[in-house]
């Protein structure tokens, strides 16, 4: 799906309007029309609103029981407040700021999303596996579960009195004091949220499955005959065939990692339990303007998201040409 | 000849260790749905009773000689008038403890009488008997007026369902089939809007929405979806082009303006591919919680069953059974969909994953 964005297209210039043909001119308009609902929901609800962002973050907008307070720019303030934020940045007091905490959840989390769902499909993809259409299927179950509802329930699986995570550990021997306190537990929160996330991975799951189901078997061939055992197999031939889809699921796990929100909002209130340690990026904007309704200063983090969002796919897509492959393109 | 055999036990061999290693990692991830569904059946006297098993039981305990006597599973070579060399375990109904010898009778053969078995009751574990507390499910139903929520969450599901079919097919339909300078520009803008959190934009609209007043009411969740998305456009412009053009020309030649042909040369192609977003957008309108949680939040009577789950179980946070109950109740229509449908399910994500 982003093989399109790795390389601009040409950008039009008024002189290929001025030489198009009365037909083609035809073809234009029409073919706009049919983009009109998007092109206005896109100015309506993405363009303006983002603009819209910008302005706020230059003015002091609060809401206070429904009444807007009068409009004023602040010049810069809500930005010099913004880089001083320790519940931003952290602070000497070992509260860690959101970026840090996003940062750290992500060093855990994004290489799980990667990595667990192409094991996964090598395994159903194995040769030596019965049953493969139903053991993919449920795999992807869980995916279509309200995530809500999946939070709870493994928010019951993993209690640390009643959850049947640490009952299994206490039946195999561990003594009471070692069980994990889960997302009670600052040590344990990150864990529990990448256990919660794989009910979430069956897409990346599937997806990786149909790269691998179209790597040609005669690239196995030939990469045998050269002498290659399975290890060198897979990260010469397999990895670099599918790094198309890595690529994709990396790009998709990094942006669900800037918006988390639904699952420190319901299992740790969104205020930040254990120890600050759940106050992602996203919670912390999202209390900023519906909790405590200062629309500018969230206003302000979200400038700083987008900034953030847009570093972060600029590298990716950088790197992109050193380790993804699309077949057909000279390398 | 005997090398063959070897390479085939070998096969063998691996197919069990595969397919074995497969049943057991689903095992584990699909073990949440079991606790779920034991948990949501106990009463909260079952679900904190000390030893007992995972599913939802009661200690048996039945009337001997005009008094309660409990049930436990016996090992019954320690018995008197029993086999010693059989392994099996009965359930007993204990009549006199001990704590080297008990008293236990057979409730199945009580002409038997009483005789002793050389145990300690305390040791012996109690026998449960399956006891579903069904009442659970009534009171989570009353508790969060589920017909309510079935209500409001279909009626979202299929108001914005409509509105992203149609806007989606249109604009799909304008990217696959016309040809003008800007257009692959214009198809990059849309795929990038995807790498945009909803974060960097809520801001103003949900500030506008104060302003105006809509607050409170479906409007500002249902609006946008008549804007079409970029994946169900970007799943819908492949399909679409992978169909034959020859079919469009032939109606062209027949005099079929551009709706028409979308109408009735294309969409009718297409079926598979929008019963494909159809499901995906279910699914969507069922799991959606951001949404609903700040646009609708002074009007709790219009939460879809996401916002009014979460709601629920912040009051009921310390009866588990319930909270899982709720959870069950919350899922098992996405999920019964899923079963019916997931050839779609899995198409669509194969498409927009794969396809460049």
């Amino acid at each position: 799906m982003f093989e399109q964005l790795s390389h601009l297209p040409k950008l039009p210039s008024i002189g290929s309007f001025r030489k198009m043909s009365r037909m083609a001119r035809r073809e234009m308009w029409v073919g706009l029309a049919f983009l009109s609902p998007w092109l206005i929901g896109f100015m309506v609800f993405t363009l303006i609103p983002l603009g819209a962002t910008f302005i706020f973050s230059f003015a002091n907008l609060k809401i206070t029981d429904g009444i807007m307070n009068p409009l004023k720019f602040v010049g810069l303030n809500n930005y010099i407040q913004y880089f001083k934020d320790p519940q931003i940045w952290s602070n000497s007091a070992g509260i860690p700021g959101s970026w840090l905490v996003t940062l750290r959840f992500g060093l855990i989390s994004l290489p799980v999303a990667i990595f667990v769902p192409l094991a996964l499909a090598l395994l159903l993809n194995s040769k030596n596996l019965k049953g493969k259409v139903l053991a993919r299927t449920l795999f992807y179950m869980p995916t279509i579960v309200p995530l809500v509802a999946g939070v709870f329930i493994w928010n019951g699986i993993l209690n640390s009195e009643t959850g049947w995570i640490n009952r299994a550990l206490l039946s195999l021997g561990v003594p009471k004091d070692l069980t994990p306190g889960w997302t009670n537990s600052t040590t344990w929160v990150y864990p529990s949220y990448v256990i919660i996330g794989l009910w979430g991975i069956g897409g990346a799951m599937l997806i990786t499955l149909a790269g691998l189901q179209g790597v040609p078997t005669e690239l196995y061939d030939s990469a045998k005959v050269d002498g290659a055992n399975s290890w060198q197999a897979f990260w010469n031939v397999t990895f670099p065939m599918i790094s198309p889809v890595t690529f994709y699921n990396l790009i998709l796990g990094m942006v669900g990692l800037f918006q988390y929100y639904l699952i420190p909002f319901v299992l740790n209130n969104g205020n930040g339990s254990p120890g600050g340690t759940t106050m992602f990026y996203n919670v912390y904007l999202v209390r900023t303007f519906l909790t405590f309704m200062n629309m500018s200063y969230g206003a302000t983090m979200a400038v700083g998201l987008f900034v953030a969002i847009l570093v972060a796919t600029i590298i990716l897509f950088a790197t992109a040409k050193y380790w993804v492959y699309y077949a057909g393109e000279a390398r | 000849m005997k090398s063959h055999k070897v390479h085939q036990l070998r096969r063998i061999l691996t197919i069990i260790f595969t397919t074995g290693l497969t049943i057991f990692l689903l095992a584990l991830f699909l073990s949440p749905f079991a606790f779920m569904v034991f948990t949501s059946l106990k009463t909260q006297a079952q679900r904190t009773i000390l030893g007992g098993p995972i599913w939802p039981a009661v200690p048996v305990t039945i009337q001997y000689d005009g008094k309660p006597a409990d049930m436990y599973k016996v090992p019954i070579k320690t018995c008197e008038g029993y086999n010693p060399n059989d392994e099996s375990i009965q359930a007993l109904a204990l009549v006199k403890k001990g704590l080297k010898v008990s008293v236990f009778v057979d409730p199945k053969n009580l002409q038997k009488g009483e005789f002793n078995c050389v145990l300690s009751w305390r040791a012996t574990p109690r026998y449960f008997s399956f006891s579903p507390a069904w009442q659970n499910f009534l009171t989570v139903w009353n508790g969060i007026n589920y017909p309510r929520l079935l209500w409001n969450t279909t009626f979202y599901a299929v108001s914005t369902w409509i509105g992203t079919l149609i806007s989606c097919v249109l604009v799909a339909y304008g990217f696959a089939r016309f040809r003008f300078p800007g257009r692959d520009l214009l198809f990059m803008v849309l795929i990038s809007t995807i790498f945009l959190p909803a974060a960097v934009t809520v801001i103003p609209l949900y500030t506008f929405f104060v302003k105006i007043h809509l607050v409170g009411t479906w409007l500002p969740l249902i609006l946008p979806h008549y804007f079409a998305n970029a994946y169900n456009v970007f799943l819908l412009r492949q399909y679409f082009m992978t169909l034959p053009r020859e079919l469009d020309e032939a109606a062209t030649v027949d005099g079929a303006g551009p709706f028409r042909i979308l109408m009735s040369v294309i969409l009718p192609q297409s079926k598979s591919v929008l019963l494909a977003i159809t499901v995906f957008h279910i699914v969507f309108a069922w799991n959606d919680f951001f949404g609903p949680l700040i646009y609708l939040k002074p009007n709790t009577q219009l939460y879809p069953i996401s916002v009014a789950l979460q709601y629920f179980v912040g009051l009921y946070a310390q009866q588990p059974e319930l909270v899982q109950a709720g959870a069950l109740m919350a899922l098992v229509l996405p999920l019964i969909l899923f079963v019916i449908a997931q050839r779609y399910f899995i198409q669509g994500i194969v498409i927009t994953g794969v396809e460049k």
